[in-house]
């Protein structure tokens, strides 16, 4: 009789559904998996300790490049640690801003999510028609920031400067004529507020587009139906927490109950599965998507009626004008200080979570009264989730693990910091 | 609602609980290392605790604590000195032992969060794993044995988890320099990859400076800048730049 035994199968690093560096042992019987071992680290950076060497404020672009399918939402949960530690409560326009860009954030990331996932599974139109929404947004965060992806807007005491009043233009090059431009700047003749609502118009539509495409797909619904099942019981012992936890049917947003910044103003509901499978975070994500657009629009609202400042008054943390730096002798002095020391903050430690895209994003921030961090934790959503990963696929094809991978929501910048 | 969950623990955990703190409307406690595991069974399952999910596990390492690189309080007659004194010179002013294991509490039953603090010693930094608490705990423990080199007693697989294969130190330590001590490159010649010790030197851009005057003191709301002016202006500690 043959001998018959387990082998192994090294899935990554440089797998395309590996969504970035993960590197998989798996071992197999046959196409079934016995166990899932990940190896991470392949895109560590130390990124915890890099800050401790700087000035508070130099590490906010770190902050960026976590995470960075969601970028300002790891700047959000930095920015208000620091803050949470000085007392410090920035104008309420600038927290406005920034519950705004948080959902921006949430939408571009689940849409890069929702193309990634189809993309794995086999879906490859959904790819496509979710990068075409990702790249208005995209065009918002440069309108305000400069940057298409790494903005670092967020800073301690508000937002870097105002929402502008003009967006920019597409010009005439030899790929696009002047009808051609004049039809691309069409929805780009206002502020950047009449660009955003106009994008908000069309989205619920766009999003029931996607769902056409996959919500009743035969296809789709084999490869994540039942697939990766999770009880709720065992979400909370393996410490899940965004919409793998309400896909497996527990409703718990820090935004709502544990709310920061405007949150508690502003009017949305929650989405909560019931199975606690793939096809149920994938209809949770749709859902949470439709949610911030709805965000958007109350923000959008109450910013063109309110303008005032963005960023506090207070120099020894913000920096001044540029004109008064110009006229006014304490004014350069406190950018002098600002720009090259930093500010110092009190001693202490504090931790700040907020709901992040992926789930419970945190830092833990502990200050011994210096200009730079004593230690700065980061809680990754998606390192509590990959943890996990050997449990979900276990006693499954060697191709859910794939789905699997693609529920998780997995982005390497975040789990190996 | 704080101050709620501060008398729960109070009557719950008696003695095993050394410290209890309240700072940013967070809780902190400290627990001894032998009553851990048992406090953490508690923490979990007495009414009206209930912390079912553990968020994060990092460690401290308090070698450095409250250390400067340059000195700011006294001025020569041609101002700071632009010297830079290296932190890791200096006499350490942390007297407690050097580790804190910190676990992060949620409940989502009632709401409420906790941080738990361990200390633990410098010599022999075991403390005993959680694993059968909270199941998660697992990757978190291993990040902390790989990068502040903390032993979990008891936990199963406690391999390295972001390092590279074959890495020696702990990095997140205090004292492992930023550049590290080795780089990697491929040689051509032995058609394979190298480990040379580093051959950049480490620089710091910005000195750590600790500023305890009033300048450092930023509230929001009046009556505490009132009192935070009041001290300052006791410690007549002024700075001869800004102040």
């Amino acid at each position: 009789m043959a001998e018959i035994r387990n082998y192994t199968v090294n899935f990554g690093p440089q797998h395309p559904a590996a969504h970035g560096v993960l590197r998989l042992i798996l071992e197999m019987d046959g196409e079934t998996v016995v166990r899932a071992d990940p190896h991470i680290g392949l895109l560590h950076r130390a990124t915890e300790k890099l800050a401790e060497s700087k000035p508070f404020n130099q590490s906010i672009g770190y902050m960026d490049r976590l995470d960075y399918v969601s970028m300002m939402c790891n700047e959000h949960a930095y920015v208000m640690a620091i803050e949470k530690l000085m007392g410090i409560k920035p104008p309420k326009r600038a927290q406005y801003i920034r519950v705004m860009f948080a959902e921006i954030t949430r939408i571009l990331n689940h849409l890069m999510w929702l193309g990634a996932h189809g993309l794995d599974i086999g879906a490859m139109t959904v790819f496509l028609y979710a990068f075409r929404e990702r790249e208005s947004l995209m065009d918002a965060y440069e309108a305000v920031s400069g940057a298409r992806m790494h903005a670092t807007y967020f800073r301690p005491g508000g937002v870097y400067r105002d929402l502008p009043e003009k967006m920019p233009q597409y010009k005439v090059s030899k790929f696009s004529n002047q009808k051609k431009v004049d039809e691309l700047n069409q929805n780009r003749q206002g502020s950047l507020l009449d660009y955003l609502w106009d994008f908000t118009e069309t989205f619920p539509d766009r999003v029931d587009e996607y769902e056409t495409l996959l919500t009743d797909n035969r296809i789709w619904k084999q490869r994540t139906v039942g697939v990766g099942v999770v009880s709720p019981e065992r979400a909370l012992q393996l410490g899940f927490s965004g919409p793998m936890l309400r896909g497996s049917g527990i409703e718990w947003d820090l935004r709502r109950k544990q709310p920061y910044e405007v949150y508690p103003e502003l009017e949305f509901d929650i989405p909560v599965g019931s199975k606690g499978d793939c096809y149920d975070r994938y209809l949770v994500r749709m859902e949470e998507m439709r949610q911030s657009n709805k965000i958007i629009r109350q923000c959008i609202e109450w910013l063109k009626e309110n303008p005032g400042p963005v960023m506090l008054d207070n120099h020894k943390v913000t920096p001044p004008s540029r004109e008064a730096m110009k006229n006014d002798m304490e004014a350069l002095i406190h950018h002098f200080k600002l720009f090259t020391e930093g500010y110092c903050v009190p001693e202490g430690e504090v931790y700040q979570a907020i709901e992040h895209p992926k789930g419970e994003f945190g830092i833990y921030l502990t200050s011994d009264g210096a200009n730079k961090p004593y230690r700065l934790k980061i809680r990754a959503p998606g390192f509590a989730h990959l943890s996990a990963m050997n449990e979900m696929v276990k006693g499954h094809m060697l191709a859910d693990v794939v789905a699997v991978i693609g529920t998780q929501d997995i982005v390497f910048g975040e789990i190996d910091r | 609602m704080v101050n709620a969950l501060v008398e729960q623990l109070g009557n719950l955990l008696g003695d095993q609980m050394i410290a209890c703190e309240q700072a940013f409307d967070e809780v902190t406690i400290e627990v001894a290392k032998d009553d851990l595991v048992e406090v953490a069974m508690q923490l979990r399952d007495q009414d009206g605790l209930q912390f079912e999910q553990l968020v994060d596990l990092t460690v401290v390492d308090y070698l450095q604590y409250g250390l400067d690189e340059w000195a700011t309080d006294e001025a020569t007659g041609s101002g700071f000195s632009r010297g830079r004194k290296d932190i890791s010179e200096s006499k350490p002013k942390w007297s407690r032992e050097r580790f804190a294991v910190v676990y992060h509490l949620l409940s989502i039953s009632l709401n409420q969060r906790l941080r738990v603090k361990v200390f633990i010693g410098e010599n022999r930094p075991t403390i005993p794993t959680v694993i059968s608490v909270w199941n998660g705990v697992d990757w978190f423990e291993r990040e902390a044995f790989d990068l502040f080199g903390i032993l979990f007693e008891g936990h199963p697989d406690l391999r390295r988890l972001l390092t590279d294969y074959g890495f020696v130190g702990h990095p997140f330590r205090k004292d492992f320099p930023l550049i590290g001590n080795v780089e990697m490159r491929f040689d051509a010649k032995q058609n394979r990859c190298v480990y040379e010790p580093v051959s950049i030197q480490p620089r710091v851009l910005v000195p750590k400076v600790i500023r305890e005057n009033e300048d450092t003191i930023y509230v929001s709301d009046p009556q505490s800048l009132k009192e935070s002016l009041k001290q300052a202006q006791k410690g007549e500690n002024k700075d001869p730049v800004n102040g």
